[in-house]
């Protein structure tokens, strides 16, 4: 069971403002600012603007003070999440997180001081340590002052994804009553320059599904979820906002930066997903699709779901919401599972509202405007580099 | 934790490519000669212990994935190979489905520092073949192309201790019947920039990298008869928990097998600072001990796994009947486990 949720992206901070962001797809790119684009292919992303105080926490101020960029997505979508849970800290609640990069930008400082200034080692042990995922969580950890077991899957853009799903499967397979998990990812320029170097980067406008889509656009952001059992649920009468009910992992050993072009791996994933969950694609109501807006991921994707969903294909509407917040690599697929769970509570469909004109490839309807609906479950793929695949399954909760 | 048997052990380290090389480098006690690294800028030599390389390129080495690979892949590949065994057939026919775990902490670190210099010189030419190396899941996604293998994959990054965890989640795969058989992988690679970060801490620390990786089935291979008795839930360094205090909980959670020859192998590395804690919490340990970063040095997980795969290798050569695995790392969490000589039985954990 979903009892707290915490959401930050370039659309805002908090539910409200993702909701209706995601609801009305809106577009959040916008000129970099973070670090210089000036010799970039491309020169937008989807930049979260970031408060000056982080709310209070058991994390002293001038601890508060010295944290990274990162590290402050993962603790404003955390603070939103605990709150509404209503949780109380505990020593043995896990803790499972997905990124791709952890502290980069913090990395990235280390680099460039010990090259400029070999002797000066001021701040380079602070970096050194912060930059590290599991400090990260670390600081998550003491600044609600619990303990438990820290789980860090860095599965490349299917890593919140599979984060999610291995606190589903710890609950599910009773070695936790609550797990607090998500993922988490903040713009470096290590990264941005990575995709634009592979030419991955769209230099026009992410329209995933679009027959003339040009690439991805990237984003960050960080997506925290208490999921707890519902025996735990209902002892402590907590709010219910949904429930997970199914989670597929495979692997797709074609390329490392290329997805299989039938989509092998996603349809494994998906099938397994549906096994898990146990239901039939024709149940499922909604589909937040991987959608990167990259050629190659796209046409995969399209093949899997055609061949996953059948003759049920006609009718499942499909988009991707990284037309409005880019991509998040490791908070993708977390961040990803918040905007179906906001489409399932609210019974509306998030629309990919850059789409021009659908490739012919896909089946299935595009949502490309905003619209309501009524169904009970939706389904969200995350795919990575290096071919790690994964989907969950969500429940309206009535 | 019911039956989990470890049907395969593998290892890449300073003391050469196998578990015979890590078996015979770490029983002569001895510390490897250290080699020094130079970083630009700093005249001050960095002590480093690196992988030696083979006399001949590896089969493996050919492989499209792994040509343009890092040193890391490459560990990780080797270690994994030799673990899997004969395996390695039933994996590529579709027979055995593979759980894979990579475990790492400073991960693709050479690559990565590669790609941000090249992009500081100018990113409109930084190299696109460079980029995905640096990625953690490269050594686990160049692993399942070379095997075939598509079944469930996680990297999982943190401190040494994550490949403890490592061991427990794969035992958790085969006990849901996810999967058939699960690698569970560890390595890390040298770079002037590790060997400068630990430098900062302490200076008696000597990094070294390589890979280590140990084969878990729900049945016995009749050879090796090697149990996975148990994994300690992990003790965090968080609110206010030492390091000493968490070493402390794992040691105390943990019982000593009665009336049986015992081993622990622990993290200790001949550095009075990192090992003073861990020492403490196990000095009343009543049998031997055997301290694999004592002669290969401190190579974070990877250096886990090799405190593993020589204490399964132990347990499989009937030196000992069980076997106690200390990880105390140096920024997340104490951990233990424990392996168990056991008769083969039928298998029991499906």
């Amino acid at each position: 069971m979903i009892t707290g949720v915490g959401i930050i992206s370039a659309l805002g901070r908090g539910w409200k403002p993702n909701a209706v962001g995601f609801r009305e797809g809106r577009v959040a790119f916008r000129p970099v600012q973070l670090f210089d684009v000036s010799r970039q292919r491309v020169r937008v992303a989807a930049e979260v603007d970031l408060p000056a105080d982080l709310p209070d926490s058991k994390l002293s101020r001038r601890s508060a003070v010295r944290l990274d960029r990162a590290t402050r997505l993962l603790l404003l979508a955390a603070h939103e999440a605990w709150a509404q849970s209503g949780w109380t800290p505990s020593e043995d609640l896990p803790l499972v997180l997905g990124t791709t990069s952890g502290g980069m930008n913090l990395g990235q400082a280390l680099y460039r001081q010990a090259i400029s200034t070999a002797h000066s080692h001021k701040g380079q042990a602070t970096r050194v340590m912060e930059y590290q995922p599991q400090l990260q969580a670390l600081k998550l950890a003491n600044a609600f002052g619990f303990s438990g077991p820290i789980t860090i899957i860095a599965n490349a853009c299917a890593s919140g994804a599979n984060a999610i799903g291995h606190a589903f499967e710890l609950l599910r397979h009773g070695h936790a009553e609550r797990v607090l998990t998500g993922g988490y990812e903040a713009l470096s320029h290590l990264l941005f320059a990575g995709f634009d170097s592979l030419q991955a980067l769209s230099p026009t406008q992410c329209r995933p599904f679009d027959a003339r889509r040009d690439g991805l656009g990237l984003g960050e952001g960080a997506a925290i979820l208490c999921l707890e059992t519902l025996e735990c649920a209902r002892r402590r009468d907590g709010h219910i906002l949904g429930e997970i009910v199914g989670y597929g992992a495979s692997t797709d050993a074609h390329h490392l930066t290329q997805p299989h072009p039938n989509g092998e791996a996603a349809f494994a994933s998906m099938t397994a997903a549906c096994a898990s969950a146990g239901i039939r694609p024709d149940q499922v109501g909604y589909l937040n699709a991987h959608g990167t807006g990259t050629p190659l991921n796209d046409s995969a994707e399209a093949a899997a779901i055609n061949r996953w969903a059948g003759s049920a294909s006609r009718n499942l509407r499909v988009s991707s919401t990284k037309s409005s917040i880019g991509h998040l690599l490791g908070a993708a697929g977390a961040v990803e599972f918040v905007a179906c769970l906001m489409a399932l509570r609210g019974q509306w469909l998030p629309p990919t509202s850059t789409l021009e004109t659908p490739d012919s490839t896909c089946n299935f309807p595009i949502v490309r405007r905003p619209a309501d609906a009524d169904f009970d479950y939706a389904l969200t793929n995350s795919f990575g580099f290096g071919g790690a695949n994964a989907t969950l399954i969500m429940r309206r909760w009535s | 934790m019911s039956a989990v048997f470890v049907s395969g052990i593998g290892a890449v380290s300073p003391g050469g490519w196998g578990v015979a090389a890590l078996r015979d480098t770490v029983r002569k006690g001895k510390p490897l000669p250290v080699k020094t690294v130079t970083r630009p800028g700093w005249p001050h030599p960095l002590r480093q212990l690196s992988v030696p390389p083979l006399s001949s390129r590896p089969a493996f080495m050919a492989h499209p994935r792994l040509r343009r690979s890092s040193p890391i892949a490459q560990y990780a590949v080797g270690a994994a190979l030799e673990a899997l065994g004969l395996d390695k057939e039933r994996v590529n026919s579709g027979s055995l489905r593979l759980g894979v775990i990579f475990c790492a902490m400073a991960g693709c670190v050479t690559y990565s520092r590669r790609f941000y210099d090249e992009i500081l010189k100018d990113p409109a030419t930084a190299s696109p073949m460079i980029f995905p190396e640096t990625v953690f899941n490269a050594p686990a996604s160049h692993l399942a192309a070379l095997l075939g293998s598509t079944g469930i994959n996680y990297t999982l990054v943190g401190d040494p201790g994550t490949f403890l965890q490592g061991l427990a989640l794969g035992a958790h795969w085969l006990h849901r019947n996810t999967v058939d058989g699960c690698l569970v992988v560890a390595a890390e690679e040298l770079d002037w920039l590790v060997a400068e970060a630990f430098h900062l801490f302490d200076r008696g620390t000597v990094v070294s990298d390589g890979a280590g990786a140990v084969y878990l089935t729900c049945v016995p291979n009749g050879q090796a008869e090697v149990e996975l008795k148990s994994v300690t839930d992990p003790c965090l360094f968080a609110n206010g928990k030492t390091r000493l205090v968490a070493a402390q909980r794992v040691r105390n959670a943990l019982t000593h097998p009665n009336g049986s020859k015992s081993l622990l192998c622990d993290g200790v590395q001949g550095s009075p600072r990192q090992d003073r804690d861990e020492i403490a919490a196990w000095a009343d340990w009543p049998g031997d001990r055997l301290s694999p970063k004592k002669s290969c040095g401190e190579a974070l997980t990877a250096a886990a796994a090799w405190q593993c795969v020589s204490a399964c290798d132990a347990i499989a050569r009937g030196e000992y009947s069980t076997a106690t695995i200390s990880v105390l790392g140096p920024n997340q969490q104490a951990i233990a486990a424990q392996f168990i000589r056991s008769n083969p039985v039928e298998p029991r954990c499906l």
